[in-house]
């Protein structure tokens, strides 16, 4: 493999991985949030517990957000250098952003949560967490808008003199039309996970220690399948959305999702596969007629174009060359991406019939949802693959290939290197984290005292007077 | 002030910044097994910087975003001439990271040891490795034409860098230890103290040493006297550690780390990324963005750094009363 191969796949490892934490984060910490300001309304210890054991849950998964996150901001800067000079004009403007609005919000007001129950006033440590809350939002808002630049890219002009796009218009790149339909379907999408782990995790222990702290955890295994329900709903809305902007503004990777060849109007949806996906040959295929003129138009016999005919149009339009990606790959993580987050809120859904009015479902049953919230991380994970691959083979979709983003200068060792330091240092950093989460999870709910909301070893009277002395 | 020149002394801000506060609790994290001679005083140390170190690191995370957004071509030439040492910061910060997160997460005397031993480490090699890059900085270093590093790894470790790298380590724990000194309470408070005037004599020296090197190299009488200002900030915050005076040493190798990043900073201006060869050197302006692009990121700046430094300061405020060494039980 030569420093390209190398540098794409450290890029895709290390941005899956990131991308196992962002969901959880942004979803776990409003989910504690909310709990906290139920319990701040009510002033009831279950909510207070639940704060408490969803928070030490997101805690652990959000170091591992944060320290993987650092290595996505300089290894635009260390294997894609070209990139990074023909786009930082346009491309390091939200980046700043999401540093300079989101980064310094999230990790401050975490530190004051964590550090701050019993320090701060009830009222503002809770506004502390709502402003993490507030933190991820912009963080994946702008993140996502500098992502969006890449598949649609606005608002620019490109300087022929000095070879690079030149940011004319910054309101237009933070209104992407691409972006206002991929962060709703990105933070429904984190919500499904979210809300399937808070369920997991209650349904876990109720069948694990029937009859303890059961009243508890059954609040929370509703809660949880209700958000999955709600944001499954939200994402195929938003989803919908995105298919037809995609169809728009990079028809090719729409043509790609459904390996469509031969333009079609109108275009079936083909949900199962059997064949070659190269267009030659079709063994078996199990097909929704006029669905694909749907999804990508959103008239049922509109025309959607196929793989041949686009590729055709590109050669012309930039020359020669393959403007095809990877098409097994889109067409597979395209349905697993939806088929994978459709059973996810089906399971929720036959889980909250099952428990309804204080029923259980059976032991054997409920055992196999308890990995739910795996389902619903997958799906994420199929849907940036698809959206990344179905890009390919453009780093700036009509502007810049892959191919010449990549740095001249780093050595193929030095890439490899770092993709086997960061694998290796990432396979370990996995295990810790899932011996955590376990650990934590096990440890089940926490106590809290009459005087609710101290923590810490004990509760002196004197408040004012304690110095601090906890947490680590 | 003209945009280019401005972005430049933003960024030079950010970098300043952040070596001031990370500067301290890198510092903490070296002295944590030397100054923490139990689990008790270890988790105090730990805790000093507990609520902060993480705000900490985000200004090295907006120095890169900002580079990136402002001097695409200096963001460029930077990481990736720099590779490896930036992989092994990268490799450093995760692990100390995820070390102070999980420390605490479970009641286990042989994990928090292995936690401290990856805080430490991790807090050493950023030091040294930030110290290397920066003296590579004011030094130059080898580009072609089109501002790509052509240099080796080697040519990275000069001794003048390597004497930057333990100028800077030696300038963070004698940071650190002057910021336990003044966060801590009775027995621990006494050793870091005493700690502070050992080691602040010993960064006194080295980073003497070093910017005069340094201005030797490139320099001019503005940042001769930038960092004359430094060295006189590092004396008196060893003067003030003497007295006990806690709060105004602090200030003092505060100061002192400010100072000396913007000597550097001024000596390298114009250029953003000196080469050996004076005609490939790359300069704030061909390094910069476009106006409208600088103007955008002005107006943003200008709006939110203040804000920023205002909820960063008030988490100090809020956190301002000493850790006290409290007995813990630990299995």
């Amino acid at each position: 493999m030569d420093t390209l191969d190398l540098a794409r796949w450290q890029f895709a490892i290390t941005t899956v991985y990131h991308f196992f934490f962002v969901p959880v984060t942004l979803s776990l910490v409003a989910i504690t949030a909310g709990l906290q300001t139920a319990w701040y309304r009510t002033g009831k210890d279950k909510y207070l517990r639940l704060t408490k054991f969803y928070g030490k849950l997101f805690l652990i998964n959000i170091a591992l957000g944060v320290v993987t996150g650092l290595v996505q901001e300089f290894q635009f800067g260390m294997n894609w250098s070209t990139y990074s000079r023909f786009v930082g004009d346009v491309f390091g403007a939200p980046l700043a952003l999401e540093g300079l609005l989101a980064f310094f919000l999230e990790s401050t007001f975490i530190g004051l949560w964590i550090f701050g129950w019993d320090r701060l006033p009830k009222k503002v440590h809770l506004a502390c967490i709502w402003m993490v809350v507030l933190g991820t939002q912009l963080s994946a808002y702008f993140i996502l808008a500098a992502n969006s630049w890449m598949q649609n890219p606005v608002g620019f002009r490109y300087n022929a003199e000095r070879g690079r796009a030149e940011l004319t218009d910054i309101g237009a790149v933070l209104t992407n039309k691409v972006v206002l339909v991929t962060y709703p379907h990105t933070i429904f999408a984190a919500f499904m996970v979210g809300g399937a782990f808070v369920a997991a995790v209650a349904l876990w222990h109720l069948l694990r220690r029937p009859g303890t702290d059961t009243d508890v955890f059954r609040t929370a295994l509703k809660l949880g399948a209700v958000i999955v329900i709600a944001a499954g709903a939200g994402v195929a809305v938003s989803g919908d959305l995105q298919g037809k902007v995609m169809t728009e503004v990079q028809p090719m990777k729409m043509a790609a999702a459904e390996a469509l060849y031969e333009t079609e109007k109108p275009a079936a949806f083909s949900a199962f596969t059997v064949g070659t996906l190269d267009g030659s040959r079709e063994i078996f295929s199990v097909k929704v007629p006029y669905l694909l003129s749907f999804l990508a138009t959103g008239t049922f016999d509109g025309e959607v174009k196929g793989i041949n005919s686009l590729q055709q149009a590109y050669e012309e339009l930039y020359g020669p060359g393959s403007y095809k990606p990877n098409i097994p790959l889109t067409y597979w993580t395209f349905r697993l991406m939806i088929g994978v987050g459709m059973a996810a809120a089906a399971v929720s859904l036959w889980l909250l019939w099952a428990t309804r009015k204080g029923r259980a479902p059976a032991r054997w049953l409920a055992w196999l949802v308890v990995p739910l919230p795996l389902l619903p991380l997958v799906a994420n994970c199929f849907g940036w693959i698809f959206t990344e691959t179905g890009r390919q083979p453009w780093l700036v979709f009509g502007l810049l290939r892959t191919a010449d983003g990549v740095s001249p200068g780093t050595t193929t060792a030095e890439v490899l290197t770092s993709l086997i330091g960061f694998t290796a240092l990432y396979g370990v950093l996995a295990v810790v984290e899932v011996k955590l989460l376990t650990k934590s999870i096990r440890a089940g709910l926490p106590e809290v005292g009459g005087d609710a909301g101290r923590d810490g070893p004990d509760t002196p009277e004197d408040d004012e007077s304690k110095p601090l002395s906890f947490a680590y | 002030m003209e945009l280019t020149t401005l972005w430049f002394v933003v960024i030079a801000f950010l970098w300043i910044g952040y070596f001031v506060l990370e500067g301290f609790d890198f510092g903490v994290g070296i002295l944590l097994r030397v100054l923490g001679r139990d689990e008790p005083e270890r988790r105090a140390v730990v805790t000093t910087i507990g609520p902060v170190w993480d705000g900490n690191e985000v200004w090295l995370i907006v120095a890169g975003g900002a580079t990136f957004a402002a001097f695409p071509e200096w963001y460029a030439t930077l990481f990736s001439g720099f590779y490896l040492p930036l992989f092994a910061i990268l490799v450093a910060l995760i692990l100390r990271g995820v070390a102070l997160e999980y420390r605490g997460k479970r009641d286990d005397l042989l994990w928090r040891g292995r936690m401290d031993t990856l805080i430490t480490v991790g807090s050493v090699i950023p030091a040294l490795l930030w110290g290397i890059t920066f003296a590579n900085l004011v030094r130059g270093v080898p580009l072609d034409a089109d501002h790509e590093y052509v240099g080796s790894l080697g040519d990275l470790l000069s001794p003048f860098a390597l004497l930057g790298g333990v100028a800077f380590t030696a300038v963070f724990v004698a940071h650190g230890a002057i910021f336990l000194a003044l966060r801590t309470t009775d027995e621990l408070r006494q050793r870091a103290n005493r700690l502070a005037a050992r080691t602040g004599l010993v960064a006194a020296v080295l980073v003497v040493a070093f910017l005069l090197w340094a201005l030797n190299l490139r320099g001019d009488t503005a940042s001769a006297v930038v960092a004359g200002a430094a060295v006189v900030a590092l004396v008196a915050a060893l003067v003030a550690n003497k007295y006990r005076r806690e709060g105004w040493a602090f200030t003092g190798t505060a100061l002192a780390i400010a100072l000396a990043v913007t000597a550097l900073f001024v000596a390298m201006f114009p250029a953003v990324m000196p080469s050996t060869d004076p005609a490939t050197t790359l300069t704030a302006v061909e390094a910069a963005s476009t106006p409208y692009t600088l103007k955008v990121l002005t107006w943003i700046a200008g709006i939110f750094t203040p804000l920023v430094m205002l909820y960063q300061g008030w988490t100090y405020w809020v956190f301002r009363k000493r850790v006290t060494v409290e007995p813990v039980a630990v299995a």
